[in-house]
């Protein structure tokens, strides 16, 4: 039985098989709509969620099938303080894979240490989030037919943004990748995310803090939001949250084929007006997101 | 001064100079009823000053905790007055229970009887990191 707690965790091979068998799912949706009949999702949300659920959620059904769990901790039993490993222990009898967003980082890990079935990490707090980060690389995928020989740009939270160090980290794995990181001095890319992987793969990226400057080279364009949750103190959050917002004048000197990501959900770093521009992919993003996660969910029950 | 040699039991050797007491805490000694001897600042030759622990009755040996506080140490069993066995410790891969996250977002801060596990992730730098959260080890203060 396997789990699926962090994106490191796959293979690159498992990652192209993925992206495989979700643009198979795109072409041919009807191949896979009975796939999972009499199968059962829970889906146990100890923190609110829109995209990521409801995506779950949606991926199960259109494989044919069920879906049970919970939405918020008000709601589950944890609201009684009962533990993570008790609450997989009784779910794991009623489901046959589990998706688990948690507050805390770790709890899907302790989770698939008490389950009798797979667990999906739907996040755990500020850690990892790897169907978001499978999501972003189907998006790149379907956008650029590559993961190789592509400049990357990164904007924002760099410092506490899970999507944005798994990232990295995923397309670290092919050739030719430059990363350009854009952000404020405070929210700057880890210096672990550096030296573990970046200069250990002996990685070109660049560090700035101009948007504008950036733009014209890069082929990918990841904008992130500055997270109020992550932040201990209020006014940080104040002063930082405003600093890029992308518009249609920044986007000036962009090339025609940029592709713009945002894992969502987003404040004001993306100006609406960008919405129906070409090469805004966020809201594919998220179908993708529900593609990707029905390869995985066939890929973690074994189904053929 | 002259402290005897031991019949059975378990010499650690090489501490580090001060390092003794908290070897000694973290292996229980003060729960045995047999002699244990403290030797602290002993001259030595590689150390310069080292501590050691003489433990008159042979013990299980907890050699992760021991590795992690201090891998240098070197641990000798002594049967019938002789060395029966010396080992040289190194840092170990995995320590349980001796050490706990200080990261407040860790599921560990809250989870019940949730087993405190770090994993070695730089042998060179000494890092350690927790396995739910992969926060790294900051301080000894952390000790359980």
């Amino acid at each position: 039985m396997r789990s699926l707690i962090d994106i490191k965790e796959l293979s690159t091979a498992e990652i192209d098989e993925l992206i495989t068998v979700s643009k198979d799912i795109i072409a041919n949706p009807v191949k896979y709509s009975e796939k999972c009949r009499g199968k059962k999702l829970a889906t146990l949300f100890y923190e609110p969620s829109t995209r990521t659920r409801l995506s779950f959620e949606a991926a199960m059904y259109e494989l044919g099938g069920n879906v049970l769990g919970f939405a918020s901790s008000d709601n589950s039993s944890a609201s009684k303080g009962e533990s993570v490993a008790d609450t997989v222990r009784v779910v794991s009898g009623y489901a046959d894979i589990i998706a688990m967003r948690h507050p805390k980082e770790g709890a899907p890990l302790v989770a698939s240490m008490h389950s009798l079935v797979p667990i999906i990490n739907a996040g755990d707090g500020g850690h990892n989030h790897p169907t978001q980060t499978l999501a972003d690389l189907l998006t790149i995928n379907r956008e650029k037919g590559r993961f190789d020989n592509l400049t990357v740009g990164l904007c924002g939270d760099l410092k506490f943004g899970r999507t944005v160090h798994s990232l990295i980290g995923a397309m670290s794995r092919y050739d030719n990748v430059k990363f350009v990181l854009i952000s404020p001095e405070e929210l700057r890319i880890p210096g672990y995310i550096k030296k573990e992987i970046l200069d250990r793969g002996n990685i070109d990226y660049v560090e700035t803090r101009s948007l504008e400057d950036a733009v014209p080279e890069l082929d990918i364009l990841y904008m992130t939001r500055v997270q109020r949750e992550r932040f201990f103190n209020e006014d940080d959050y104040i002063r930082l949250k405003d600093t890029y917002i992308l518009n249609s004048g920044k986007l000036a000197k962009a090339k025609k084929d940029l592709s713009i990501l945002h894992p969502l959900p987003r404040v004001n770093e993306i100006s609406v007006e960008i919405d129906n521009d070409p090469r805004a992919c966020y809201f594919e993003q998220t179908l993708n997101g529900k593609y990707i996660r029905m390869a995985l969910i066939l890929k973690l029950l074994g189904v053929e | 001064m002259i402290v005897n040699p031991i019949k059975n039991g378990v010499v650690l050797d090489h501490i580090h100079a001060g390092g003794a007491m908290s070897i000694y805490k973290a292996l229980n000694l003060d729960k045995l009823g047999c002699q244990v001897a403290i030797i602290k600042n002993a001259e030595s030759e590689k150390m310069g000053k080292k501590d050691i622990l003489k433990i008159c009755e042979p013990i299980d040996i907890n050699f992760d905790v021991i590795g992690y506080l201090d891998p240098g140490i070197t641990v000798s069993i002594i049967k019938d007055g002789k060395v029966a066995e010396r080992k040289h410790l190194e840092l170990p891969e995995k320590v349980e229970g001796i050490i706990k996250c200080s990261n407040p977002r860790c599921i560990s801060s809250v989870e019940q009887e949730l087993p405190s596990v770090f994993k070695l992730t730089d042998r060179e730098k000494r890092v350690y990191r927790c396995i739910y959260c992969e926060s790294k080890f900051k301080s000894q203060g952390d000790i359980k």
